[in-house]
């Protein structure tokens, strides 16, 4: 706070003008403030302009036009998006994105599980914690290739692990039954790591002295896993479910890599992997533009309503 | 999102905490956490679940050693029934024909352009934003931080149709540009970061500069940078880690195989090879791809561990 008042004991005579001269000097001191801030801040700012709301705006314009990407726009109204109500592929590739979001919870049931192993002195943790987070770290495209090669039907890892136990495994991403339930597989495989490792962090957080009044209290194991471990680490369950449904709502990688051709008979494309097929591989901009719009708002309306619903949950110990 | 400071902290030292394996401690607090421990936790319990987690690691692992025994074998010796976890014979010569025969090495030169000048340079721009953020004053810089935020709710593949327009209007397609121009302006979840980490900073030590006369940029480079720099270090990984496994927006944009970057070369690679039933080839390939971020990972495992256990506690 820099401030323009002189100091009490201060022997020369502050007058009038010495106030204004001052105040002069300290507007341009915070003139020039202002600009370096300014300055500053400029670079995210100009990208925001240029890289999200202009395109966004322009979205908003296309996806009422026909348009190759191309050539001319010719204005349909609201076309695109009557015709994406229709449109069975989209209502499929939205089911099947939706369908992807059933791996969410057994992700976060197994990590919370890992996670509450981990905390406890077993040995060698330091080394658990580095296997489970490796997949994690690994490239999407290099751990779905390595995925696709190992859900083949005759020489595949997975299958060849399931024969261990007597079991025949399907074909699965030949097996529109069992494509999809692939994906999710390998999805909670490569994120268990990070979600572990979150929960981890926060069941060390809850205070010791929790566990030991309510153990005093004679509260069960169990007892005391809903009613102090689960609320504490509320934020975190909240944190990992919208980033989890963010991600899975724009789930495209492993589908493009391991199902080229949206898999037998449509059963694993996405929809984010409709748009990009429709926008650059038949060239149907307006639109792919209009889902990839509704695809955004959908996005955002789900956020909305967790944090709406993680308010009314909310709570805190202080 | 409500943010919690000490959650954060607390959460953040709870890791370190593990990470040393609390050697740390007191004697005396590790007397106590020891006796705890005895009446809490039983050993049969415990040895049941080292072998559970063990079992778990297995299948965490075996894909990914699964992917290099692969690498190592003959064509043929791919197929063979039971499958061989060693190969034999070992055949390294695989490696050499990555390099030679495909584009994976120029792949890993684009994949480094791209991820080196986004997160170097992004990361300047971000922390001096998050400075500006948090320090200097401008009238609505609080309105402008909120915008910048609202661009966490929009997703990529909301925008990648107009960006690539934008590009290809004026032919930028098939270079590297749009996939480090528009984000090494800066990264908002970084700024973000920065602006929290700086609040703990007193105002007094930038006013204090300022009346010794000190430039902004000065203060900047001399002082905040100085004391951002773990905060930084942390995001700086994270965000090293995502430019490089990126593929949705390399796939959009280069067509020229010597263009692309490796995920997008082993995923062309993989459609390619696969024709021929050259499955070593793919995945020594992959494992290449996987090897350097590993190794990133590995050396810097304590601050990424610990800056990914504060996102969450963050929120």
């Amino acid at each position: 706070m820099a401030t323009t008042a002189p100091p009490a004991e201060s022997t020369t005579v502050w007058t009038k003008e010495d106030a204004k001269a001052s105040r002069k000097a300290n507007n341009k001191l915070h003139r020039r403030e202002h600009a370096w801030a300014a300055a500053f801040m400029a670079p995210p700012v100009i990208g925001w302009i240029a890289f999200l709301l202009f395109p966004l705006g322009f979205s908003v314009y296309a996806s009422l036009t026909n348009w190759n990407g191309i050539g001319n726009m010719t204005f349909i109204g609201l076309d695109n998006y009557t015709r994406l109500l229709q449109d069975q592929y989209f209502w499929k590739a939205l089911w099947n994105t939706v369908f992807y979001m059933i791996g969410i919870p057994i992700g976060l049931a197994l990590s919370l599980a890992l996670a509450l192993a981990l905390s406890r002195k077993i040995r060698g943790r330091t080394f658990f914690r580095t296997v489970y987070y490796i997949p994690v770290i690994s490239s999407l495209a290099a751990v779905a290739i390595l995925w696709q090669w190992a859900y083949n039907g005759d020489f595949g890892l997975v299958n060849q692990a399931l024969g261990l136990i007597g079991i025949e495994g399907p074909n699965w991403l030949m097996d529109k039954d069992w494509a999809k339930p692939a994906l999710i597989i390998m999805a909670v495989w490569k994120g268990l790591g990070y979600s572990t490792l979150l929960y981890l962090a926060a069941v060390q957080a809850v205070p010791r002295s929790l566990y030991e009044a309510a153990a005093l209290d004679g509260a069960s194991s169990w007892k005391r896993f809903t009613k102090i471990t689960w609320p504490m680490v509320q934020p975190v369950t909240f944190f990992l479910v919208v980033t989890n449904i963010i991600a899975g709502s724009m789930i495209f990688t492993e589908i493009n890599i391991m199902t080229p051709t949206g898999g037998p008979e449509w059963s694993t494309a996405s929809l984010v992997w409709y748009v990009w097929n429709q926008a650059f591989r038949n060239l149907q901009m307006g639109y792919a533009t209009a889902m990839a719009l509704v695809l955004g708002i959908l996005v955002l309306i789900v956020t909305v309503i967790q944090f709406r619903i993680n308010r009314a949950n909310d709570f805190s110990i202080d | 999102m409500s943010l919690n400071q000490n959650t954060a902290r607390s959460a953040s030292s709870a890791i370190a905490d593990t990470a040393a394996d609390s050697g740390r401690r007191l004697p005396q607090q590790r007397g106590i956490l020891k006796r705890k421990a005895a009446t809490q936790e039983s050993p049969a319990v415990n040895l049941v679940l080292t072998i559970i987690l063990s079992f778990g690691a297995i299948i965490m692992a075996a894909p990914l050693v699964w992917m290099v025994s692969t690498s190592l074998k003959t064509k043929e010796g791919v197929y063979s029934l039971p499958p061989e976890w060693i190969p034999d014979p070992f055949v390294w010569d695989t490696y050499a024909r990555v390099f030679d025969d495909t584009y994976v090495l120029s792949g890993i030169k684009n994949s480094l352009i791209v991820a080196l000048s986004v997160t170097i340079v992004g990361t300047l721009f971000s922390s001096l934003a998050a400075f500006a953020l948090a320090k200097l004053r401008l009238p609505g810089k609080n309105a402008i931080f909120l915008m910048l935020l609202s661009g966490m709710m929009v997703p990529f593949p909301t925008l990648m149709i107009p960006q690539f327009v934008m590009f290809s209007k004026i032919g930028w397609v098939d270079t590297l540009l749009p996939l480090i121009i528009p984000v090494i302006l800066g990264n908002v979840i970084m700024i973000f970061f920065l602006r929290q980490y700086l609040h703990n900073v007193p105002d007094s030590l930038v006013e204090a500069a300022k009346i010794d006369g000190a430039s902004y940029l000065k203060i900047f480079w001399t002082m905040m940078f100085p004391l951002m720099r773990p905060a930084i270090a942390a995001q700086f990984i994270l965000w090293f880690m995502a430019v490089w496994n990126d593929y949705l927006a390399p796939i959009i944009y280069l067509n020229s195989p010597e263009k692309q970057t490796l995920q997008v070369v082993i995923a062309n690679m993989n459609v390619q090879y696969a024709t021929q039933r050259d499955y070593p080839l793919i995945m020594a390939a992959s494992v290449i791809s996987v090897i350097p971020i590993l190794i990133v990972f590995l050396i810097f495992q304590r601050q990424i561990i610990e800056s990914i256990a504060l996102t969450g506690s963050k929120t």
